[in-house]
C-alpha cells in the first residue's frame, strides 16, 4: 500500500468523469479498493461487508457533480458513512450515581491500567473525586503498577496486596471510598479472554455487585478480525456502555473501531494516543474514519498546532511578516514552535498521504538540521540576529565554531534564510493587497 | 499432556472455526466457484490471513481445481500446503553460544507479554537444566520490575533490575557483566514496550544493543519479538519496523490460546521470512511452546 487510499479510489474513478450518474458496473471496481482498505484496515469482513452495501446504496444514482471528481464525491459519501456509523456524537460518561462506579474490562495488555490512571486524571480535571480500585489479582504486580500511577498523579488508590476475591476488595473500596468522600470509583480489573467463562463470571459477579454506571471495554487499535468476537462475547455477558480505544499513537489503522461499534452499538468513548497519562482524548468519529480509510488527520493536527502556539506571537508574526521584518531571532522563534508540536514524524503522519510519504524516509535527519539551525541562530549576538548584514566572514567564522557547524552550512543556512525573508516580504505586499479588497488570505503560519 | 496435544488444544479454536467453515462451503456446493470461493476467502480473511495472503490461497485453489478437474482438489490439502509454503520450517530453538552467556534480547509493542514470555523463557530453558539469569530492562513502565521481579522469585531466577527512570542500556550492560560472572547459559533482556512508530524509542533500543554488543562479541544474539495473536495486519507493520531498526532472529506469538488466531504469522513470514520459535498459550510459565510450522499448518486445517 504504497499509494493513499484516496488517489486510489481516484483512479478508479477517473473512467467515470462525464458519464452523469454512478452506476453498479462502474463503481464496482472503486468499491473493491474500498473493501480491500477496510480488510487492511482490519475491520471484519463482515461489517467491511455490509458497510460496502450501505455505500453502494446511497452512492447509486448520485449525480456526478461536474464540478468535483467523482472519486472525491464518493470518498465523501464514504467518510460521512463512516462518521455516522462510529457514532456521530460524542457520548459522555454517566456519572450519576453516588458513588459513580466505573469498570474496566479488556484483554490482556489491551492497556487497562494506564487507562484507568488516564481517565482518573481525566475525572480529576473535571472536579471529581477519583479513586482507583486495584482489581487486578492474577497479574504479578498490578498492583503495584497501579500504585504508582495512582501516586504520580496525586490520586488514592485502594488496594489489598494478597487479597484473591474481587468481590470482597470491592465491599471494602466502596467503604473507603465514603469514608474518604471519593464519589468515583474506576475499578482495574484483570485481563482476561472473553471465552475464558469462568474469570468473566467473576466480571458479571463483580457487576452485579458494584452495579457500576460505565462498563468500558479497553481495545487496543491493533486488533484484527478477533475484535468482533471479543467485543460481542464480554457485550453479552457484561452489557457494555462503552469502549476505550488504546495505542492509537502507533500506525494501527483502527479498523477494530468500526468492527466493534457495528456489532455492540456502543460508542467509543476514548482514545489512548500515548504512554504519558496526559496523552487521553474523547473519541472523535470524522478522525477515526479519516484514519480508517488512510486520509490523515488534519484536524487534530490543528488542534495540537493551536495548543503550541501562543495567539498574540501568532498575531505579532503575521504583522512581522506583512511589514517584511522577519528577522533571524522570529525564525528562531518558529523553530522552537515548530519543536512544540513534538516530532516531525508525528505531524507528518497526520497529514493525508504523510504516512506513506514517510516511509523509508529518516526525517530525524530533517530534524538534526532544524536543531543545528537553532544553535547557529543561538551563536549570534542579538544584534547580528537582527542585522544579519553584519556577519563578515570573522564573525562567520566565530559563530561557525560556537555552534559546532563549518562555515559552509552556516552561510547556506543565511541563504536559505535570505530567500524565506524575500518570500514573505512579497507575500505581505499580496496580503496587503488583498486586504484592500475585503477578504484576505490567511497567514503564511496559519491562522487555524 | 503431551506438546502436541497441547498444541493442538491451544490452536482448537481456529482451527474448528476455520474447519467447520470450509466444511460448510464445501459441502454445500463442491464446485469451487463463484460464490463458493468467495466464503473461503472469508474464512481465510476472519483468521487474520489478511487480504494478501489470502488472495494467494484462494488462487492456489482456483489452480488446483482447473487444472484436476471436479474429482481432484481437496481445500484443507491445497490451503495447507500453501501455508506450510510459507512458513518455511527452521529450527525452532535459540542458539547457544560457547563461551559465555547466550544473550537474548525479547522486544515488541505495549502489552504483547514481553515480560511474561521472559519469564516462561527462563522457566522452559531451566527446565532443559539451563542456567539463565533475567534483566529488568523495562524502566519506564510503573512496576514493570515489580512485575518481573514476581517471576523471578516464583521461578527461583535471578534477575538483574536497575531503578525507574534509569538508562535500559547501563541495566543490560550490567546485567551482561552478571551474567558473564555467574557463568549462566542464558540472558534474557526484558526490554520495555514500544511501539515501532516512535523513533526515538527505537532509538534507545539499537543503544542497548550497541552497548551490549560492545561488551560481548555478537550480543545479542537473539532477538526475538513478541506479538500478540489478537493483532491484526498491524503486526506485520510491527515485524517490518522492528527488523529495520534491529535486525529481528524470530518471533514469539503470545495469546494463541482460546482465539482464532494464527494467520498473521503466515503473513509476516511469507515478506520477512523471519521464523517463529515460540508460541504462548496461556499464563503458566509452562505454557510455552516451541513452534513447529508443520504442526501449525496440520493444526490449523486438519480435520
Amino acid at each position: 500500500m504504497f499509494e493513499s487510499f484516496s488517489s486510489k479510489l481516484q483512479g478508479a474513478f477517473r473512467n467515470l468523469r462525464g458519464l452523469g450518474r454512478i452506476s453498479e458496473s462502474n463503481i464496482a471496481e472503486a468499491l473493491r479498493e474500498v473493501r480491500l482498505a477496510l480488510l487492511e484496515a482490519d475491520v471484519n469482513f463482515k461489517v467491511a461487508r455490509d458497510f460496502i452495501e450501505r455505500v453502494k446504496i446511497k452512492a447509486l444514482g448520485a449525480e456526478v457533480i461536474a464540478s468535483i471528481q467523482p472519486g472525491q464525491q464518493i470518498v465523501k459519501i464514504i467518510s460521512d458513512e463512516l462518521t455516522e456509523l462510529l457514532g456521530s456524537t460524542q457520548a459522555a460518561l454517566d456519572l450519576s450515581g453516588t458513588p459513580s462506579c466505573l469498570l474496566m474490562v479488556g484483554l490482556h495488555g489491551a492497556g487497562k491500567t494506564t487507562s484507568s490512571g488516564k481517565l482518573a486524571r481525566l475525572l480529576l480535571k473535571q472536579g471529581r473525586l477519583p479513586l482507583l480500585v486495584a482489581a487486578d489479582v492474577y497479574r504479578p504486580a498490578a498492583m503495584d503498577q497501579l500504585e504508582t500511577l495512582g501516586q504520580q498523579l496525586g490520586i488514592p488508590v485502594f488496594l489489598k496486596r494478597g487479597e484473591t476475591d474481587v468481590l470482597k476488595i470491592a465491599r471494602e473500596a466502596l467503604d473507603f471510598a465514603k469514608a474518604n468522600q471519593r464519589n468515583t470509583l474506576i475499578f482495574d480489573t484483570a485481563g482476561r479472554l472473553q471465552i475464558d467463562e469462568a474469570l468473566v463470571q467473576e466480571l458479571v459477579r463483580l457487576r452485579d455487585f458494584v452495579k457500576p454506571q460505565e462498563i468500558l471495554l479497553v481495545l487496543d487499535a491493533a486488533t484484527g478480525q478477533e475484535a468482533v468476537n471479543v467485543a460481542t462475547h464480554f457485550d453479552s455477558a457484561l452489557q457494555l456502555t462503552g469502549a476505550i480505544l488504546t495505542k492509537l499513537d502507533g500506525d494501527a489503522r483502527g479498523g477494530a473501531a468500526l468492527s466493534l461499534k457495528a456489532v455492540t452499538g456502543r460508542p467509543i468513548k476514548f482514545i489512548g494516543t500515548g504512554e504519558k497519562l496526559d496523552e487521553f482524548e474523547p473519541f472523535h468519529p470524522e478522525r477515526m474514519a479519516s484514519r480508517i480509510l488512510g486520509m490523515g488527520d488534519v484536524v487534530s493536527l490543528v488542534e495540537r498546532a493551536a495548543e503550541a502556539v501562543d495567539e498574540d506571537d501568532l498575531k505579532r508574526m503575521e504583522e512581522k511578516m506583512r511589514r517584511g521584518q522577519f528577522t533571524l531571532e522570529d525564525f528562531l522563534d518558529q523553530l522552537r514552535q515548530m519543536k512544540k508540536l513534538g516530532p516531525l514524524e508525528n505531524v507528518m503522519k497526520m497529514l493525508p498521504g504523510g504516512a506513506e510519504a514517510m516511509k523509508g524516509q529518516d526525517l530525524s535527519k530533517q530534524e538534526r538540521e532544524f536543531k543545528h539551525m537553532e544553535a547557529m541562530i543561538c551563536g549570534m549576538t542579538s544584534q547580528e540576529r537582527r542585522t544579519p548584514a553584519l556577519l563578515n566572514a570573522k564573525r562567520r567564522i566565530r559563530v561557525a565554531k560556537g555552534s559546532g557547524v563549518t562555515v559552509t552550512e552556516l552561510n547556506t543556512m543565511m541563504n536559505k534564510f535570505a530567500q524565506m525573508q524575500q518570500m514573505m516580504k512579497k507575500m505581505g505586499k499580496f496580503q496587503k493587497m488583498m486586504g484592500k479588497m475585503g477578504g484576505g488570505l490567511p497567514g503564511m503560519l496559519g491562522r487555524r | 499432556m503431551g506438546l502436541f496435544s497441547k498444541f493442538k488444544a491451544g490452536l482448537a479454536q481456529t482451527h474448528s472455526r476455520l474447519v467447520h467453515e470450509i466444511k460448510r462451503i464445501v459441502t454445500r456446493s463442491p464446485k469451487l466457484t463463484g460464490s463458493s470461493l468467495e466464503e473461503l476467502e472469508h474464512a481465510l480473511i476472519g483468521a487474520d490471513f489478511g487480504p494478501a495472503m489470502t488472495l494467494q490461497i484462494i488462487a492456489a485453489v482456483k489452480l488446483a481445481y482447473e487444472t484436476r478437474g471436479a474429482t481432484g482438489p481437496d481445500v484443507f490439502a491445497i490451503a495447507r500446503a500453501e501455508v506450510e509454503k510459507n512458513l518455511a520450517s527452521s529450527p525452532s530453538d535459540l542458539l547457544q553460544v560457547p563461551g559465555g552467556p547466550t544473550v537474548v534480547s525479547i522486544v515488541g509493542v505495549n502489552g504483547t507479554g514481553k515480560t511474561t514470555t521472559s519469564a516462561k523463557l527462563a522457566h522452559y530453558f531451566q527446565a532443559q537444566k539451563k542456567t539463565v539469569l533475567l534483566a529488568a530492562c523495562d524502566t519506564f513502565r510503573a512496576a514493570a520490575i515489580e512485575q518481573i521481579k514476581v517471576w523471578g522469585h516464583r521461578l527461583k531466577v535471578e534477575v538483574i533490575a536497575g531503578s525507574y527512570g534509569a538508562d535500559a542500556a547501563s541495566v543490560a550492560h550490567d546485567a551482561v557483566t552478571a551474567a558473564q560472572a555467574r557463568g549462566v547459559d542464558y540472558l534474557f533482556l526484558d526490554t520495555a514496550g514500544r511501539l515501532h512508530t516512535k523513533h526515538n524509542l527505537m532509538q534507545e533500543l539499537q543503544k542497548l544493543h550497541r552497548v551490549i554488543g560492545k561488551q560481548r562479541a555478537g550480543a545479542p544474539h537473539e532477538v526475538l519479538l513478541v506479538l500478540d495473536a489478537t493483532t491484526g495486519m498491524n503486526a506485520l507493520n510491527q515485524a517490518r519496523e522492528f527488523h529495520k531498526a534491529v535486525p529481528l532472529t524470530g518471533l514469539i506469538v503470545t495469546k494463541l490460546d482460546g482465539t482464532s488466531k494464527g494467520g498473521m504469522v503466515v503473513a509476516i513470514q511469507k515478506e520477512l521470512g523471519l521464523p517463529v520459535k515460540f508460541i504462548g498459550l496461556g499464563e503458566q510459565p509452562e505454557d510455552l511452546q516451541p513452534f513447529d510450522a508443520k504442526q501449525f499448518a496440520q493444526a490449523l486445517f486438519e480435520e
